[in-house]
């Protein structure tokens, strides 16, 4: 794992004494709240509908287990013993008072993480696939590229008034798994013909108000042009983006109203001359990077024990049916420990848990962990012998539950119970979605399946990719839900399409249930997926099931 | 032709703790939205937004929030003010852990 150089490390704690003379001034009266407003913004301090929530970075989703530790410490000591970890690999602290937060700050940098560029119009934290440097699909592990971008875009003085926030996500295989295409700038690792790695880049892809799949502007990029390549692009953005209009203020409206071509020609044309500025220093920098990801020393040990396990246990086999991934190496698997048990706020630790995960990652799992913007918790690495004790370790701490990919899995943003923006609520929409749905035992028979809901037109929660997506909206002063069907947030991105007008709070989980029974009434067999069905059939026949009711009560 | 004023309380977020408040009528800010001043004059209401925002030690991000009367006094009459006089459903935390009695 990466460790702070001494400017990384010399950085965090000059921000951390900065800001804390900032909030002692703001509390002495010295600075104004519109003065302060930008500052702590700019330390991921945000005022949300009940209190204070500080957004801490985890870049690329990558944590030790000193630092998940340390979340814990935190929680513990300025929080409600607990954190949620969101849909852009970062955790969030929904009770912390002003005073403390200098102190929080200061705790954060003793691990080396900060909360600097987590709000703000600037380059937000870099995202990467959950599964790097594990997954048997890859073509190299995207993690050392996006420590790179973290250290190039972090105070870099061009980018920190751009028009808009800018999200980056990159991904090392060519199953996506870090929603590249929604993304500001998007990064995909592939191989050319002769075989080298490098990046298709993918620019003005995002969700929101204005949701839009990004385009490919360049379809393979050498990886010792990823800098140049990536500043160009901001470059070319900074001088275009609408600062004259909030709503268009997003590159994806750039890219759309300039046209794929002619911002592919300036990007291309700012690149020319940026790429003879960077004399190599930044691939000598990433070579040193490299080496701080460097994959952790396999055990080579038999696997026999886990093989006679998984086909004696029925509960044991039903978890790693859902939640093993296959790992580049046979004898090893991908574990996801789901923060979402039946009726658990999705993306929700307690400071225990998060304990007993930094153990697990230490006795188990080479000292890794990761956050998957699925709000789930990754240990990449371990070995199949150690399956068995690990899941037991897990299932006594209410970790164990077996829905990774179902129907309960669901991304959920913290919504009008926390969020100031919010228009509606969230978090219980997806508690009784899991519970409604395990009561019935419906959630293995309907299979893989994305369920996304955002509380608001802003889309944190992804909704948009969501096999269904749900939208909470104020409509005339009460909770109104709008679906989408078939949305999908993998390599092949497609934005879900409305269903018609939305639902009331209490009508949304009948309305769901409606959706999932005509899907497996019309599906060819058990193995055709939601996806697969709605793709093959369209919206009709879910309509019907929907609105059918609903029309014959208006007909009596 | 302006729209016909609804009745307010002044509410905003304690500056230290991050707390929902409200204006009461003797210049208190309380956590309770029932001790709220029930606003049925717009000017009046500016008024009473200005003396609040002015509290700049005090308070942060102070507005104006439809409210009507109710038995014990102003009640909210859209449910983000509701959720914010007691806290997030999700969890006992908030005002209807903290206030609890």
């Amino acid at each position: 794992m990466y460790s702070y150089s001494d400017f990384d490390e010399a950085f965090v704690r000059a921000r951390v004494a900065q800001f804390s003379q900032q909030v002692a001034r703001r509390l002495e009266g010295s600075l104004t709240e519109d003065e302060f407003r930008p500052l702590r913004l700019m330390n991921g301090l945000y005022l949300q509908l009940h209190a204070y929530m500080l957004r801490v970075a985890i870049p690329y989703g990558s944590l030790s287990p000193r630092q998940m530790r340390q979340l814990a410490y935190i929680a513990d000591t300025w929080d409600k013993g607990y954190g949620h970890f969101t849909t852009r690999q970062n955790i969030q602290f929904n009770w912390p008072k002003l005073p403390d937060v200098p102190a929080i700050l200061s705790a954060l940098a003793d691990v080396e993480m900060h909360a600097i560029q987590t709000s703000g119009n600037c380059v937000r934290n870099v995202t990467a696939d959950h599964f790097a440097g594990a997954a048997a699909d890859e073509i190299a592990d995207p993690r050392p590229y996006a420590e790179l971008l973290r250290q190039w875009s972090t105070d870099h003085p061009e980018f920190q008034f751009l028009p808009r926030k800018f999200k980056i996500a990159i991904t090392g295989s060519p199953n996506d798994r870090a929603v590249t295409k929604a993304h500001d700038i998007g990064l995909r690792m592939v191989r050319n013909a002769a075989g080298e790695p490098g990046f298709e880049v993918i620019v003005g892809g995002g969700l929101g108000r204005t949701p839009m799949i990004g385009v490919t502007v360049r379809d393979f990029l050498p990886e010792a042009d990823l800098l140049p390549y990536v500043e160009a692009i901001l470059s070319v953005y900074n001088t275009l983006g609408r600062r004259d209009n909030k709503y268009k203020a997003r590159i994806k409206i750039t890219v759309h109203e300039t046209g794929r071509e002619a911002i592919t020609e300036m990007i291309e044309a700012r690149f020319a001359e940026l790429r003879p500025l960077f004399g190599g220093a930044d691939q000598k920098l990433l070579t040193e990077i490299r080496e701080a990801f460097a994959p952790p020393a396999f055990r080579n040990a038999p696997t026999d024990a886990y093989d006679a396990f998984y086909k004696a246990d029925p509960v044991f086999r039903a978890w790693a049916d859902t939640n093993l991934t296959r790992h580049r190496n046979d004898q090893y698997a991908i574990v996801t420990i789901s923060l979402k048990a039946h009726g658990a706020t999705p993306g929700d630790a307690t400071s225990d848990q998060m304990r007993l995960i930094a153990d697990l990652a230490e006795r188990y799992g080479h000292s890794d962990l990761r956050i998957s913007h699925e709000q789930n918790v990754i240990l990449p690495h371990v070995h199949k012998s150690d399956l068995p004790a690990l899941h037991a370790a897990l299932v006594k701490a209410g970790l164990g539950t077996a829905n990774v990919g179902l129907l309960s899995d669901i991304i959920a943003c913290p919504g009008m119970d926390y969020c100031a923006l919010a228009t509606a609520r969230s978090i219980p929409v997806a508690q009784e979605l899991a519970t409604h749905f395990e009561a019935l035992k419906l959630e293995h028979e309907i299979g893989p399946l994305k369920i996304k809901i955002s509380g608001c037109i802003n889309a944190c929660g992804h909704h948009h990719v969501g096999h269904i997506g749900i939208l909470g909206l104020d409509r005339a002063g009460v909770e109104n839900y709008q679906i989408t069907l078939g949305g999908d947030g993998t390599e092949d991105a497609v934005i879900g399409e409305k269903t018609g007008p939305g639902f009331a709070y209490d009508e949304i989980v009948p309305a769901i249930e409606r959706i999932l029974r005509a899907y497996l009434d019309l599906r060819l067999e058990p193995s055709e997926t939601f996806l697969q069905a709605f793709r093959r059939v369209g919206m009709e026949p879910f309509k019907a099931a929907l609105y059918e009711a609903e029309r014959e009560q208006d007909a009596a | 032709m302006s729209r016909r004023f609804t009745p307010k309380v002044v509410t905003a977020n304690r500056l230290r703790e991050g707390d929902v408040v409200y204006l009461t009528a003797d210049d208190r800010w309380s956590p309770f939205h029932h001790e709220a001043e029930l606003i049925e004059d717009e000017a009046h209401a500016q008024m009473r937004l200005l003396h609040a925002t002015a509290q700049k030690l005090t308070v942060v991000g102070g507005y104006l929030a439809d409210a009507r009367p109710g038995p014990i006094g102003p009640e909210p009459t859209h449910f983000r003010e509701a959720f914010r006089t007691r806290g997030p459903s999700n969890y006992h935390h908030g005002k209807q852990a903290d206030l609890a009695n």
